[in-house]
């Protein structure tokens, strides 16, 4: 097999079992990115020379038998992440030029176990997005493909539509992401890979750039749930200088995978089926259902009354805590600036040139529902929905273990579909929002293939800080669903 | 609740975001399409329900109050886009 269609578990056993080095399993990925990246667009910022590097001192480490967990796997990073001496620009041009001077906890967790960066990956600007179309470097091409229409260029999701899209073509093994909306697992569900946001609090958030503090949460993506439990294991923990950051132990998610799952309770929410479910994804989640059952779990129907408020609460909160968080982007501590004759006409001329249109609007709604005489009729409504909606789950958890729903409303679209109204474009997010306002941990695994030969994605949603049993039961739907499908485009036997 | 373009550029000056006269209708638009559409939550009844603030996971901790920090002016000054020695430079503020 190709090195770059091992799972992370199989690399690592190779690497130890000198089947392959380090450098021969990096420069295998950082060649796919060089043939493969000009077309999908999946990295911002390649750093393949310091990639193959950090190999060679990762093929030292197993020579004497001092590997660690990830030592020598190429990993793509979101351009969230603040990578200390590396560019790290959010997808904006306000940061185009920001180099950090310090590490963020997740990435430094990652390089303390030995991973492998190889390269920044390509993202919503500001991760505000659900088509990666937004970002200031262009927008990613899913490495999908419909049967039969090579030409049509469909979007990965978003926002870690870049990570997505690399983690599917072979040009990572693993990527970070990070979730606010649904931007890990929607992206995973349209690239066809597994992609996990944990329970709020679980990674923290230190060094990642923020977009609304109350939801960000940093998250694995993979090609395998095991892949995603190796990752989250390295990624996950408490950190002092993230103050939500929650302190209880990290249990040993490895060890969840292939968990039996006799006796387990699977909620199935009857909110989900909603208006604008396309039947090929109804059928997929009913599939779901029936695997689940035949691997020893019970069913049992539930409630989630709120769950159609979601995404109108998310669509106040998030922009009222994304005009306070990119206030600091004035053009004068960092980033870039656009002079003016005055501190408010520089403020100005650099915000309007720095921000691309769905930031700007993202960050007046939110402006004007903080502004005098509109809090109370907007954002303080919003966060007592948002307690009902969390009150959703609080309650389902008394009676199941986890939840089974669809991730998005549909498969993959194309380029330039859903782009004249914002709402309309808002709406991909409707299953996975909820478990963000709830801080909730919730996963993607692909199941099937449609129709049209995309590929579909199924969500769990877990207890807080019980992401143990979202990756037992994703391996059962992994396991039943034997998803190997590859998409069109990937590194192997590209040149 | 509409917005009217005076609105629009009211709230562009307090987001500190130039705005072309060209740009008002179409921001006009969206922005009353959004606002348009979370009217929605009009319908819940949150009668006596405390608002979320935060996911309640985790209480606000406190600290030993020692430096933790500091002695890093030039990683500071680093990304600055036009710094003068020490500084951070501002346009002229005081005539």
């Amino acid at each position: 097999m190709s090195l770059t269609e091992l799972t992370i578990a199989d690399a690592a056993a190779g690497l130890r079992a000198r089947k392959f080095s380090a450098v021969e399993l990096v420069r295998a990925h950082t060649d796919a990115i060089t043939a493969l990246n000009p077309r999908l667009n999946a990295y911002i910022t390649p750093t393949s020379d310091a990639a193959l590097q950090a190999a060679a001192c990762a093929d030292e480490a197993l020579a004497k038998g001092e590997a660690k967990p990830l030592t020598g796997i190429p990993l793509g990073i979101k351009d969230l992440f603040c990578t200390s001496g590396v560019r790290t620009t959010a997808a904006s041009n306000i940061l185009k030029n920001f180099v950090p001077p310090y590490e963020s906890t997740v990435t430094a967790n990652l390089l303390r176990d030995g991973a492998v960066f190889v390269g920044k990956t390509n993202l919503d600007e500001f991760a505000m997005g659900s088509a990666n179309i937004t970002s200031a470097f262009g927008p990613v091409e899913n490495p999908w493909k419909r049967n039969g229409d090579a030409d049509t260029k469909l979007v990965p999701g978003g926002s870690s539509g870049g990570s997505a899209a690399a983690v599917a073509a072979g040009l990572a093994m693993g990527a970070t992401g990070t979730d606010t909306g649904g931007s890990i697992r929607q992206p995973a569900a349209y690239c066809g890979i597994v992609g996990l946001k944990p329970t709020y609090g679980r990674c923290s958030r230190f060094g990642t750039i923020a977009y609304a503090s109350s939801l960000d949460q940093a998250g694995p993506m993979a090609r395998s749930v095991r892949d995603c439990a190796i990752m989250l294991q390295s990624m996950a923990g408490f950190d002092a200088r993230d103050s939500t950051s929650v302190n209880c132990d990290v249990p040993d998610y490895s060890a969840a995978v292939g968990r039996s799952l006799k006796g387990l309770k699977v909620g199935i929410p009857a909110e989900y089926r909603a208006e604008g479910l396309s039947a090929e994804i109804e059928a997929a989640w009913q599939q779901g259902i029936n695997w689940l059952k035949a691997a020893g779990c019970e069913i049992v129907d539930v409630s989630l009354p709120h769950t159609k408020y979601g995404l109108a609460t998310y669509y106040i909160v998030a922009p009222a805590e994304c005009s306070s968080n990119l206030a600091r982007y004035d053009g004068l501590r960092f980033g870039e600036r656009v002079p003016g004759a005055t501190l408010d006409a520089m403020y100005e001329a650099t915000r309007r040139a720095g921000f691309g249109p769905e930031v700007r609007r993202r960050i007046m709604m939110g402006t004007y529902v903080l502004s005098a005489g509109y809090y109370d009729a907007y954002y303080l409504k919003a966060q007592k929905v948002r307690s009902l909606i969390r009150r959703d789950f609080t309650e389902s958890f008394q009676k199941v273990d986890v939840l089974l729903t669809p991730t998005a409303p549909t498969p993959a679209f194309a380029q330039g579909e859903k782009t004249d109204d914002p709402v309309q474009m808002y709406l991909n997010d409707i299953f996975t929002v909820p478990a963000s306002m709830a801080g909730m941990p919730a996963m993607s695994v692909p199941v099937g293939l449609g129709a049209t030969g995309l590929p579909l994605g199924l969500q769990l949603i877990g207890r807080p800080f019980d992401e143990e049993t979202l990756l037992a039961a994703g391996s059962a739907l992994e396991s039943a669903a034997g998803f190997t499908h590859r998409p069109a485009i990937r590194a192997e036997g590209a040149k | 609740m509409s917005l009217d373009p005076a609105t629009v550029r009211r709230i562009a000056r307090l987001a500190r975001i130039g705005i072309d006269e060209s740009d008002l209708p179409a921001l006009q638009g969206e922005l009353n399409g959004i606002l348009g559409w979370v009217e929605q939550l009009n319908e819940v009844d949150v009668e006596g329900v405390t608002p979320m603030v935060g996911t309640g996971h985790a209480a606000l901790r406190t600290r030993d109050d020692v430096v933790t920090d500091g002695n890093c002016r030039d990683a500071v000054l680093s990304n600055a886009p036009d710094a003068v020695g020490p500084f951070y430079t501002v346009p002229k503020v005081v005539e």
